[in-house]
C-alpha cells in the first residue's frame, strides 16, 4: 500500500512508493502507437527492402557476362534477351536456378525487370507524393488563411482540377509528353514525366482538406496570440498553423503515392505510361498478361504481385500514421 | 451593425485601466482594434484615430504593426489552455517573441526567455523552456503568456479577462503578480474584465461599457463609492459581499444587452433602467461630468439621482 505520509529519511524508499509522473511527450505516443500498429511496422520494413533493393542493391548486382555465366543473384541488362551458347533466345523460359523469376517473350530476366521496374513505380509514387503534397498544402494553406477573393479563385481552381477525369486526361497527356520537345528529356520519357503529370492531376482533395484545417486553425487563439506577438502572416502561416495541420498531410500524401503507383500501372498497362524498355510493374504486367493465357504465368504473376505488395505495404503505413497522429486515440489498439 | 461606436478615451504611461462590462459590451473589440487584429471579414475598423505614443496606429504600415505588437504594445488572452501553440516548447514560443522585436542572439534570447519565466515565478526556468504547453497548468500557462507579453518591455499591456478562465486562488496570484510586474516596470494596463473584484484591487481608473459606447468612467474609489449611472450602479449592486448578511436576492440587472443590429433609440441602456424617463427614448446621453471630480457618466440623470439614497429592496421588487 502506498503511504501517503510517507516522509523522506523515515526509512521507506523514495522510489518504490509515491505517486510520480512521467511526462509523455506527443512524440513519445505517436512512436508507441505506431509500433503497435503491427501491420504498419512490418509494411514500413518491407517499403525500406522494396526501396533499397530497387535503389542500390539492383543497380550494384549488374552481371555484365553472357547468360551461362552469371549467377543469381546477379542481374542482367533489363533491355538484352538472354541469349544460349548457340546464341538463340531464352524466350519464355520457366522460374529455375539461376532464372529465378523465368524469363519473358523477349528472352529478358524478368526478376532483373521486376527491380528496375520497382524503381520506376516508386519514382512515380514518391516524386507524385512530394509534388502533391507541396501543391496541396500551399494552395490549401493559402485559400483557408486568406478568406474571401484568394479562397474563391483558388478553391474554384480545385475543383476545377478535382472535375477533369483522371485516366482519360492522363492518357492523353501521356501519349503527347514525347512529343512535346520543350520539355526536358527526362520529363519526355520514363517515370519523371508520369509523375508531374500526375503530381498535377492529384493535389485537389489534399487541398481541400488542408484548407479545411486551417479555417479551423486560424480562429484558435494560440493564432491570435501569435498575431498580437508581432507575428507575420508568412510566420502565422508555416509555423504557427501547418505543423497543426500535419497529420492528415501526412496520412493523405501516403495515400496519394499507393494510388500515383497504381495509376502509373494502370498507364502502363494501356500503354500510355513510361516509354519500353524502361521496365515497370504496370508495362510487365500487361506484357505478362498477354502471355499468360499461353501458360507463360511468371511474368504475370511476379509483376502484379510486387505492386500490390508494395501499394498495400504504403496503404498500411498510411493507415498506422492516421492512428498514431490521431491525438484522440490512446495507446492502446482495440 | 457596429459593435462600438464612439468611444473615446486616454491612458496615461504606466495606469492601470479597468474596462469592465457584460459579454457583448465591446470591450474586447476596443482592446483589438488598438492591436488592429480586427480584420475583415470579421469586422473593420470604420472611422477614428488609435494614436499611441504620438503615433496613429490606424495610419502605420502593416509591417510597423508588427513591431508594434508585442513589442510597444502586448497582448494577453482570456484562455491559457488555448494561447499557447500545442506544437512547440514554451521556450520555443518565448523566444520567438523576443527575437522578433529584439535584436539578441538565440542564445541571449533563451536567457532573457528563462529570466522572464522566473520574473513570473516560474520554478527552474531554465529547465522549464524546453517543456510543451500541456505540461504546465492553466495558472503556470498564464504565468507563461504574462511573461511572453512583458518579454519585451511593452509599454502597454492589454490583459483580456486574463483570469477568467482560472479557479479563484490562482486568480489572486496572477493578479498580484501582474500588479507587482506592472509595478515595478512602469507598463500600463488595460485590464478587460466582468469581475468587478478584481478590477477594484488592481485599477487605478475604470470605465464602464455597455452596448459598444462608454458608459461611465471614473477613478476606482469615486466609481465605487458614487456611481452615477443606472448600469454600473445595477453592476455593482450584483455583487457579493462578505461583509453584508444575505438574507435577499441579489439584485440583477433584469433584460438582456441589446442588440447591437438594431439598438434602441436614445439611451441604450433605456430598456432595462429603472429609472427611465421620457428624455431617455428621446436622445442618446453624451458623457459628462458628474458625481466627484473624476467621474464623467452617459446619463440624462446622472446629476439629479442620487443612486446612494434609493432602497435597493424596493427597486427588485418592481
Amino acid at each position: 500500500m502506498t503511504d501517503l505520509l510517507n516522509r523522506p529519511g523515515d526509512g521507506a524508499s523514495d522510489d518504490a512508493e509515491g505517486l510520480a509522473v512521467e511526462p509523455i511527450t506527443q512524440w513519445d505516443l505517436f512512436i508507441a502507437r505506431l509500433r503497435r500498429h503491427r501491420l504498419a511496422m512490418i509494411s514500413s520494413i518491407f517499403l525500406f527492402v522494396v526501396i533499397i533493393i530497387s535503389f542500390v542493391v539492383g543497380p550494384l548486382l549488374k552481371c555484365d557476362k553472357g547468360a551461362t555465366e552469371c549467377e543469381f543473384p546477379q542481374l542482367w541488362d533489363h533491355t538484352q534477351g538472354l541469349k544460349d551458347d548457340d546464341d538463340r533466345l531464352l524466350v519464355n523460359i520457366a522460374p529455375r536456378g539461376s532464372i529465378p523469376f523465368g524469363t519473358d517473350e523477349l528472352g529478358r530476366d524478368v526478376l532483373t525487370r521486376v527491380v528496375r521496374g520497382g524503381q520506376a513505380s516508386l519514382t512515380v509514387g514518391i516524386v507524385t507524393g512530394l509534388l502533391v503534397a507541396s501543391l496541396g498544402t500551399v494552395v490549401g494553406a493559402l485559400a483557408g488563411y486568406y478568406p474571401g477573393v484568394v479562397d474563391q479563385a483558388l478553391m474554384r481552381f480545385t475543383d476545377l482540377i478535382l472535375g477533369l477525369p483522371l485516366l482519360p486526361v492522363a492518357i492523353v497527356v501521356g501519349r503527347l509528353l514525347p512529343e512535346l520537345t520543350f520539355l526536358p528529356d527526362w520529363m519526355q520519357s520514363g517515370p519523371w514525366g508520369i509523375a508531374f503529370l500526375l503530381g498535377f492531376l492529384l493535389w485537389g482533395s489534399l487541398a481541400r482538406i488542408v484548407r479545411a484545417e486551417f479555417l479551423s486553425l486560424r480562429e484558435k487563439e494560440f493564432v491570435e496570440a501569435a498575431r498580437a506577438a508581432g507575428a507575420s502572416d508568412r510566420r502565422i502561416i508555416f509555423r504557427h498553423i501547418l505543423p497543426n495541420a500535419m497529420s492528415p498531410i501526412i496520412v493523405q500524401t501516403t495515400l496519394i503515392i499507393g494510388a500515383a503507383i497504381i495509376i502509373e500501372a494502370a498507364l502502363s498497362f494501356l500503354g500510355f505510361g513510361v516509354r519500353p524498355p524502361t521496365p515497370t510493374w504496370g508495362g510487365m504486367a500487361a506484357s505478362g498478361a498477354g502471355v499468360a493465357v499461353r501458360g507463360f504465368w511468371w511474368e504475370l504473376v511476379f509483376s502484379a504481385s510486387a505492386l500490390v505488395m508494395t501499394v498495400l505495404a504504403v496503404n498500411f503505413i498510411g493507415d498506422g500514421l492516421r492512428d498514431a497522429l490521431d491525438p484522440t486515440q490512446t495507446i492502446e489498439r482495440k | 451593425m457596429r459593435a462600438v461606436d464612439g468611444v473615446s478615451f486616454d491612458m496615461m504611461a504606466g495606469e492601470r485601466r479597468g474596462v469592465v462590462g457584460e459579454s457583448g459590451s465591446g470591450k474586447s473589440v476596443t482592446a483589438m482594434s488598438i492591436m488592429r487584429l480586427i480584420e475583415p471579414p470579421a469586422g473593420e475598423i470604420v472611422t477614428g484615430t488609435i494614436e499611441f505614443q504620438g503615433q496613429n496606429l490606424l495610419a502605420l504600415p502593416e509591417d510597423d504593426m508588427q513591431d508594434v505588437r508585442g513589442g510597444r504594445i502586448a497582448m494577453i488572452f482570456q484562455d491559457p489552455m488555448t494561447s499557447l501553440n500545442p506544437v512547440y516548447t514554451v521556450g520555443d514560443q518565448l523566444i520567438e517573441t523576443i527575437m522578433l522585436h529584439q535584436h539578441v542572439s538565440k542564445h541571449d534570447a533563451r536567457r532573457i526567455a528563462a529570466d522572464a519565466l522566473g520574473d513570473v515565478q516560474i520554478p527552474e526556468p531554465m529547465a522549464r523552456l524546453d517543456d510543451y504547453p500541456h505540461q504546465f497548468s492553466g495558472g503556470m500557462r498564464q504565468r507563461v503568456m504574462i511573461a511572453m507579453g512583458l518579454s519585451c518591455n511593452p509599454d502597454l499591456l492589454i490583459a483580456d479577462e486574463p483570469t477568467t478562465a482560472l479557479d479563484v486562488t490562482t486568480q489572486a496570484q496572477i493578479m498580484d503578480l501582474m500588479l507587482k510586474l506592472a509595478e515595478d516596470r512602469g507598463t500600463a494596463v488595460m485590464l478587460i474584465t466582468h469581475d468587478l473584484g478584481v478590477v477594484a484591487g488592481f485599477c487605478d481608473t475604470i470605465q464602464v461599457m455597455y452596448a459598444g459606447g462608454i458608459v461611465e468612467y471614473g477613478n476606482a474609489t469615486d466609481l465605487f463609492g458614487n456611481p452615477q449611472h443606472p448600469y454600473t450602479w445595477g453592476l455593482l449592486g450584483s455583487m457579493t459581499r462578505l461583509d453584508e448578511s444575505h438574507t435577499e436576492r441579489l439584485h440583477s440587472v433584469r433584460g438582456a444587452p441589446p442588440s447591437l443590429i438594431n439598438p434602441p433609440l436614445g439611451c441604450r441602456f433605456n430598456p432595462r433602467c429603472d429609472f427611465v424617463q421620457d428624455i431617455c427614448h428621446d436622445s442618446y446621453p453624451a458623457l459628462r461630468e458628474s458625481g466627484r471630480e473624476s467621474q464623467i457618466a452617459a446619463c440624462h440623470l446622472a446629476t439629479e439621482l442620487d443612486l446612494n439614497t434609493i432602497d435597493v429592496t424596493g427597486v427588485v421588487g418592481s
